[in-house]
């Protein structure tokens, strides 16, 4: 047997080392559809619990919506389950083909072709379009999926600070003799739910002959006006050559994501990119899902506004009571709280009175930022909101943390 | 030299990784289990170096281990000299 006591051993080891690194992650068994309101089964065993659920991806609240279901079981009866194929043999259906059209019409851009997640988009993308003689040069907090594209790719790669525009610029002058340069970033970043200077960036890109990537998974259907994506908001529509997004999150959460923009560079997607030509597309009933919400959204904009206004209450009333927040406008709203254990046990205590929030720490975030981490829904009520605020400043009390300083909470619990 | 290597590097680092809020470096200070400076973004440290003291330094050689400290950053480089 290859699977000796060795080899067991060796992994058992690992286990728990991640264990008493207090790193081992623990799914909790939702018995629910996903919504505002959902039963969670935690620990596993326990009994059922209701509680507010602040820490989906579910922006705009339709993961459960009724008219998306609709559409998901009307594709499903008229295309079928599977496609058992891969989109270049026998795997694409009109309606593959039209939702790449309406993401295009929808994001503003000259073409798009779908991928089984955006982590795949992520993972194929630049190996498709990017040569040895090419440069990527990256925002030090792009998601993990950019991160392991950019490892697949044969082009050097250069990271700049966060945000920092003056380090961007000089990373674009020390390589300003590679074939193709790419700059890389999140529109929106998920863990401090700050956006990217994408005015600033499509900007030093047109001086420095470079090309303008985002990842617009925290942003595609509710940030911008129209709820386009960060490249409305910040007044760049057209002016970005590459853009990645989910269908994962509020585009109606179910799976599947896509690379959308220059016609030409899709098309090498097309021909080049991996996890398009090895792995099957996205199943008919999600395609059909989606294309339901992108017909929502382009008919009215009630479902961001009412995110955004909750939002607003939401970052309004943590403030007030005296939590520290990471800046931003979006609803990923980080209550700042440094300590590592002490945001598991405030995690903890939130789902004690039916709040489900997690506690994000040291590698997710850096060291001595722990945080929970919230995201508001336009599918929260104002009763769930305030709730939720409720509970968050009962527990606040309990840790003495409200109104004090940064400093003041790592004095007292470390960081 | 010695110590001007190691204040190259350590100048590099702070320019090159660190904001303003950041914490003081030092030459012992832990930038890579420490979080200051992700394996990733190491490879501006690396090229760097390469270029400065017209080194090649082997990827198997370029550990997250060996760029934890300025310190240990500084015995790598002399290594290849």
């Amino acid at each position: 047997m290859a699977y000796s006591d060795k080899v067991k051993a060796i992994y058992q080891d690992q286990l728990k080392s991640i264990q008493d690194a207090g790193l081992f992650k623990q799914e909790r068994f939702i018995h629910s559809s996903q919504a505002a309101d959902i039963e969670v089964e935690f620990p596993t065993g326990s009994s059922i619990k209701k509680v507010i659920n602040v820490c989906a991806n579910n922006y705009l609240g339709l993961s459960s919506h009724p008219e998306i279901l609709k559409a998901a079981h009307d594709g499903l009866d008229s295309r079928g389950y599977g496609m058992s194929s891969v989109r270049f043999i026998c795997g694409t259906q009109d309606i593959h083909r039209e939702l790449e059209n309406k993401v295009s019409e929808f994001l503003g851009t000259e073409d798009t072709i779908l991928f089984p997640s955006c982590m795949d988009a992520n993972a194929g993308v630049f190996e498709a379009i990017l040569t040895s003689e090419d440069v990527m040069i990256s925002d030090r907090l792009v998601h993990a999926s950019i991160i392991d594209g950019m490892r697949l790719c044969p082009a050097q790669h250069d990271t700049f600070k966060h945000s920092n525009m003056e380090h961007l610029e000089k990373k674009l002058q020390l390589h300003a003799n590679k074939r193709l340069k790419v700059v890389i970033n999140d529109g929106v970043y998920s863990m401090d739910g700050d956006t990217a200077k994408l005015d600033e960036m499509a900007a030093l890109c047109e001086k420095y002959d470079a090309l303008l990537f985002v990842d617009d998974s925290h942003s595609t259907g509710f940030i911008g006006k129209t709820g386009r994506g960060t490249h409305e908001k910040c007044g760049v529509m057209g002016k970005i050559d590459i853009i990645t997004t989910t269908f994962g999150k509020a585009l109606g959460g179910a799976s599947g994501g896509c690379v959308s923009g220059r016609k030409e560079i899709v098309e090498m997607c097309r021909q080049k990119a991996r996890p398009y030509l090895f792995s099957n597309t996205i199943a008919p009933v999600v395609v059909s899902g989606v294309l339901r919400v992108l017909d929502i959204l382009s008919k009215s904009t009630e479902r961001r506004d009412k995110l955004e206004a909750n939002t607003k209450f939401w970052r309004d009333g943590l403030t007030d009571a005296g939590f520290i927040l990471k800046d931003g406008d979006t609803p990923i709203v980080s209550v700042m709280l440094f300590n590592a254990k002490l945001s598991q046990d405030f995690s903890r205590d939130l789902f004690d009175l039916g709040i489900y929030a997690i506690g994000f720490f040291f590698p997710v975030v850096p060291q001595g930022a722990a945080r929970i981490r919230t995201q508001i829904s336009a599918g929260h009520e104002m009763h769930h909101l305030e709730k939720a605020l409720d509970a968050f400043i009962q527990v606040g009390k309990k840790y003495e943390i409200l109104g004090k300083t940064k400093q003041e909470i790592i004095d007292r619990y470390g960081c | 030299m010695e110590e001007n290597m190691k204040d190259i590097i350590l100048e590099y680092v702070i320019e090159e990784y660190c904001d303003e809020e950041d914490d003081e470096v030092t030459y012992d200070t832990p930038l890579i289990s420490g979080g200051l400076v992700d394996s990733f973004s190491m490879v501006s440290l690396k090229r760097f170096l390469e270029n400065k003291y017209k080194i090649s330094i082997p990827d198997a050689d370029a550990s997250p281990e060996a760029f934890d400290t300025v310190n240990s950053i500084e015995a790598l480089v002399k290594r290849f000299l």
